[in-house]
């Protein structure tokens, strides 16, 4: 089931919505079996760390100018944003407690 | 917390979830850890055409849909979570599960092989910047763009057949002069006008890891040692696979070639713990000698569970 907590971003607003805090952002598609495999841990996260981070999707098929900007050439793909700059990436597949560790370095 | 089991089963492949439904029928109350790649291999292709009883074929994610809900019926649970550590030094045997420990009577390991790199250092920190493993996931980045494809078995030449239809052009660099895959899959990619070989060369490095992107990369040639660059916008490698043994290396017997040793079916050298699917099986490697061999771990966890009293 997929959390209400996790947003979605589009290419009109993702500058504004990123330049604050700490974001991280899930880029994925429909298509993406590993993407469908990442998003329950992505969920996960949301609940875990709600009111400290915010935590977004993107769907590449609609919104292609964000990872085109970001030289995307997989997924999924995770970019964790503070204040608008991108702190860490992680491509592919990445279990819950890794997640977390990256994500508690920043806070 | 510590949870207490019979069977638990790792990997959540063909191997590992016919593992589970066959546990689940033997009322065993199997435990499944899924592991970071759930579904395996097959997760990852698309039209599988060689999975008996579909006579159209069936599309991998499908299967695997199929398979996980038929093991749930009959009783199997099923975690996610990638296994951190196991010990099987004393039975039972204990595994760690991020905050978890659990115990199990009988383990059966499902972990399968994981999609092999070039191990040039670049490859993995170009990966999702224009190298990658995967077509299917990432082929849609590269529309009209120029791509290659390393390798000549029948993983490589679906990869390039799947390419073909996004990219402009896409070259098939391949260490031999001839393909190892099979004919079917050989004929469909020789028709194809914009799949290009380039035989008897290897892959020694890729740019650009300085602008994190894939620019160009470098062949050499295995019979004159000559190096070329060719300009690409993408790579994806298909190799081969490595059997996931990480978890039970200096634990149980491994093959010279990284494989599980296993003997009277599917035994390995710990008495109590079964191995099935592609961590054991370097010959055949198909979704349905790994089903096949799933089978054969469930049913062998029960005999040697019913033998020493449970």
């Amino acid at each position: 089931m997929a959390s209400d907590k996790v947003k979605t971003f589009t290419d009109a607003t993702f500058a504004t919505d990123t330049s604050k805090g700490l974001v991280l952002v899930d880029f994925w598609a429909e298509w993406c079996a590993p993407c469908r495999r990442l998003a329950p841990v992505v969920d996960q996260i949301a609940d875990q760390y709600a009111g400290r981070l915010t935590v977004a999707k993107m769907d590449i098929d609609k919104h292609s100018q964000t990872p085109a900007q970001f030289m995307i050439r997989g997924i999924p793909t995770l970019l964790l944003f503070k204040d608008g700059k991108v702190v860490d990436t992680i491509v592919g597949l990445v279990d819950k407690a890794d997640l977390s560790r990256t994500i508690d370095k920043h806070l | 917390m510590t949870h207490a089991r019979q069977v638990i089963i790792i990997g959540s492949g063909p191997a590992g979830l016919t593992a589970a439904l066959y546990a689940s029928r033997a009322n065993l109350s199997p435990l499944v850890i899924e592991g970071i790649e759930a579904g395996g291999q097959l997760m990852l292709t698309t039209m599988v055409e060689n999975w008996p009883g579909f006579r159209d074929g069936i599309m991998g994610p499908d299967l695997m849909t199929e398979l996980r809900a038929q093991a749930l019926r009959f009783g199997a649970e099923i975690v996610q979570g990638d296994v951190a550590s196991i010990d099987l030094s004393e039975r039972p045997f204990r595994l760690r599960v991020g905050d978890d420990t659990y115990t199990a009577d009988a383990l059966i390991l499902a972990t399968g092989a994981s999609a092999r790199w070039l191990e040039l250092g670049v490859d993995r920190q170009l990966s999702g910047r224009g190298v990658s493993t995967c077509a299917t996931c990432d082929g849609f980045f590269f529309r009209g763009r120029r791509v290659a494809v390393v390798g000549g078995g029948d993983t490589a030449l679906e990869e390039a057949i799947y390419l073909s239809k996004l990219a402009s052009d896409v070259v098939l660099v391949h260490r031999r002069a001839e393909l190892r895959g099979s004919k079917v899959m050989q004929d469909k990619v020789k028709a194809l006008p914009n799949i290009r070989f380039v035989w008897n060369a290897e892959v020694v490095g890729i740019n650009d890891v300085a602008k994190g992107e894939v620019t160009s990369m470098v062949l050499r040639d295995t019979l004159s040692g000559a190096t070329t660059e060719e300009p690409i916008d993408g790579i994806f490698i298909a190799i081969g696979h490595t059997p996931n043994t990480r978890l039970v290396q200096g634990q149980v017997d491994l093959l010279d070639n990284g494989y599980i040793r296993t003997h009277h079916g599917s035994r390995t050298s710990v008495p109590g713990v079964f191995a099935a699917g592609d961590v054991q099986d370097h010959v055949y490697r198909q979704a349905v000698t790994a089903a096949g061999s799933g089978c054969m771990a469930a049913i062998d966890a029960e005999r040697f569970l019913s033998g020493t009293g449970h």
